[in-house]
């Protein structure tokens, strides 16, 4: 059998744009392209994962250059062109391909780097790849292997503590105006995806409720019942800022729609309780004289942005520490297939067998007195040839064809059965 | 011995100082944990300190410029600790060991001798009144450590500009919260250091307590500023800003009473 190749092909949010991405993604998730795939003979590992920002396909098999063709062809035919694909596409192979996995799942390779949620994006489209058993060892150890690549990443640099986006970055803000955001009020004027988002997020944090005010109130409705909240007409929102904490504005308004003396009279009323104003629309909804009242911050779009930039540097530099246990974990996992495969595992099997039989001549030997050098070696012909006979069926069931065990599960039956990992581990310690 | 405790003590606050200042710019938690330790251990030393020379003394050690300076030094070590234990504020322990630090120096800088106490100074109610006094003080010297924080704090969220401090501080709400703890135990014992401090000179100078001097008077002031403040907060609910600044303005009116006591030499009459 020889040789199985790693292979990713993906397209991201790097050198695609948007259109072609649309185009490219699985919409009607992951089953049925996982079916379709199953039809083609070499692949023998493969799993599927498309974000909004990413589609990508990982399988193993032997002749990867026909392989690559075909599994485009099949997932992506009369959606792009070839040349199309072509142009925007990536592939990745073996070592290269296993960096890029580990890179994606720890959110190195993301547009928001340290953002979290792919690695739930990871997780169920392996799931997905689990059950319908299109995954196999291979694909097994290393998506796992990716998930713990993602986490250790996390414990270990400081890049998912950041705010990285605007709905954290308006966490962030929240956090330090507040404290401690459990307990308090969120209002969305405006039911934008954008506003949802950010609540979504402060919803997370223990926001004790959401009220939605909105133009339409069918709309409002719908969304506060997303949030468990309560919807308000947009005439009563001056009236639900006694109660409410923060304010979330995105209305597709052409003018603004608070404006400072709105604002002032009811901060009395409050008893000065802080209020926090967050402008997500463009153009603004929301007085930017509103900022100079007393306990009351008014942040817009370019401002939650500036918040965003001010962390790049850091995470800069945090980025750069993920990398490198990327680039370990890539390393480990490269040792581990290799390990895996026919040859070293017979040579592995040679060695122990060698070993043992070596331990127990130098044990034995000594004890027999008075024997020539011609019987000695004939007890040491005698020891090896007893541990190669019994080694024989195992190496021939090793490099045989075998119709129900597939080769790669051989592999892992002797090398448990002859305890080889272990004896490989403390190898790979040692170079560690 | 209270010499030698007193410059253990003293060193053991500057390293205390030094440690929570790296912390303040590192941000490494395994610093700020000996930062602690060694802040709790000045603490006690602290506290030997002033326990050998009342020993020493024979009277509460609360009656020289040193021993009072080091008094308020202590109380406010220890009020920052009494409230760490209750809740925490992100890094205050900077803020609160570089005080104490300066309080201490100054206190070196005096003059240790052991005074005899003139007579008239001879009242169970003298260290009833400096004591309850300088806790007070302590506690509003925390107050405004908590405002001028939350200055900070609060311009860097106005302005949108996210420098040093942003990350470093804490949130506003706990600042103001901390404001408000301190202030409340503060004032209380303030107006009832006051009231001992009355009746104490109506002992002295034969039933006329009320006497026109600088003390007296700047007291009173520092005290209506509190007053004042603590009345707005619970009736208007005057919070964040304007609380800060009252803070730490009131808080110079406490350390320009406390110049007045001191100049006029502690034990030189109320």
């Amino acid at each position: 059998m020889g040789h199985d190749s790693i292979v990713l092909l993906g397209v991201n949010h790097k050198k695609t744009p948007l259109e072609i991405r649309e185009k490219l993604a699985l919409t009607g998730g992951y089953e049925e392209p996982l079916k379709r795939l199953q039809e083609l003979e070499g692949l023998k590992e493969y799993y599927l994962l498309s974000t909004c920002n990413r589609v990508e396909v990982l399988f193993v098999c032997h002749d990867p250059e026909q392989m690559r063709r075909e599994v485009l062809d099949l997932l992506f035919a009369g959606k792009v062109s070839r040349e199309e694909v072509a142009g925007c596409i990536y592939v990745y192979e073996n070592e290269e391909a296993v960096r890029h996995l580990f890179m994606v799942s720890s959110s190195l390779d993301s547009m928001i780097v340290g953002e979290s949620q792919i690695l739930g994006q990871l997780k169920e489209a392996f799931r997905h790849a689990a059950e319908q058993k299109t995954a196999g060892m291979v694909l097994n150890k290393l998506l796992h292997k990716s998930f713990s690549v993602a986490k250790r990443v996390r414990t270990e640099t400081q890049i998912g503590a950041n705010a990285v986006s605007i709905s954290y970055a308006a966490v962030e803000l929240g956090r330090k105006i507040f404290g401690d955001l459990r307990g308090k009020r969120v209002m969305l004027v405006g039911a934008g995806e954008m506003a949802e988002l950010a609540a979504e997020h402060l919803v997370s944090q223990g926001i004790q409720e959401v009220v939605v005010a909105n133009r339409t109130l069918e709309r409002a409705m719908k969304l506060a019942a997303r949030f468990q909240g309560r919807a308000v007409g947009l005439d009563e929102v001056v009236e639900q800022l006694l109660d409410v904490d923060i304010l979330i504005s995105s209305t597709g308004a052409e003018g603004l729609v608070l404006f400072k003396k709105d604002i002032a009279p009811l901060m009395p009323r409050r008893r000065n309780r802080p209020l926090f104003f967050i402008d997500i629309a463009v153009p603004r909804d929301l007085d930017p004289e509103i900022n100079t009242l007393e306990n009351v911050y008014l942040y817009d779009i370019d401002d939650l942005n500036n918040v965003v930039e001010m962390n790049r540097e850091q995470r800069d530099k945090e980025a750069i520490k993920a990398r490198r246990i990327v680039e370990e974990e890539t390393l480990k996992f490269q040792r581990w297939l290799n390990g895996m495969e026919v040859t070293p595992t017979i040579v592995d099997l040679r060695a122990i067998a060698e070993s043992i039989c070596q331990a127990e001549l130098a044990k034995t030997l000594p004890r027999l007195n008075g024997i020539s050098a011609k019987e000695r070696k004939c007890i040491e012909r005698m020891a090896s040839s007893i541990v190669g006979k019994m080694l024989h069926h195992p190496m021939q069931y090793l490099k045989a064809d075998h119709g129900c065990v597939g080769q790669s599960e051989r592999i892992v039956q002797v090398r448990t059965l002859f305890q080889l990992n272990e004896h490989c581990g403390h190898g790979e310690q040692a170079d560690d | 011995m209270s010499y030698l405790l007193f410059q253990v003590s003293f060193v053991a606050y500057l390293a205390a100082a030094i440690i929570y200042t790296v912390f303040f710019f590192s941000q490494k938690i395994q610093v700020r944990n000996v930062a602690r330790i060694v802040f709790v251990v000045a603490a006690s030393l602290h506290t030997l300190n002033i326990i050998f020379r009342y020993i020493e003394a024979g009277h509460t050690p609360i009656t020289s410029i040193h021993e009072t300076i080091s008094f308020f030094a202590w109380s406010i070590a220890c009020c920052h600790l009494s409230f760490r234990w209750r809740y925490t504020v992100k890094n205050s322990g900077t803020f609160t060991s570089i005080i104490v630090l300066l309080l201490m120096l100054v206190s070196s800088l005096a003059s240790r001798e052991i005074l005899p106490l003139p007579p008239e100074m001879r009242s169970w109610l003298l260290p009833v009144h400096a004591s309850i006094s300088i806790i007070a003080d302590a506690f509003l010297a925390l107050a405004a450590i908590g405002g001028i924080m939350y200055l900070l704090q609060e311009r860097e969220l106005k302005q949108k500009r996210f420098g040093f401090f942003f990350s470093r501080l804490p949130s506003l709400d706990t600042l103001d919260k901390l404001n408000q703890h301190c202030i409340s135990i503060g004032f209380p014992l303030m107006t009832l250091g006051m009231f001992a401090g009355y009746i104490w000179a109506g002992q002295i100078w034969g039933g006329r307590p009320w006497h026109w001097n600088p003390k007296v008077v700047c007291a009173m002031i520092t005290w209506l500023f509190y007053a004042g403040l603590m009345h707005q907060r619970f009736t208007l609910g005057w919070r964040g800003r304007r609380a800060a600044w009252i803070t730490v303005i009131a808080f110079c009116a406490v350390l320009l009473t406390f110049w007045f006591v001191l100049s006029g030499g502690v034990t030189s009459g109320a």
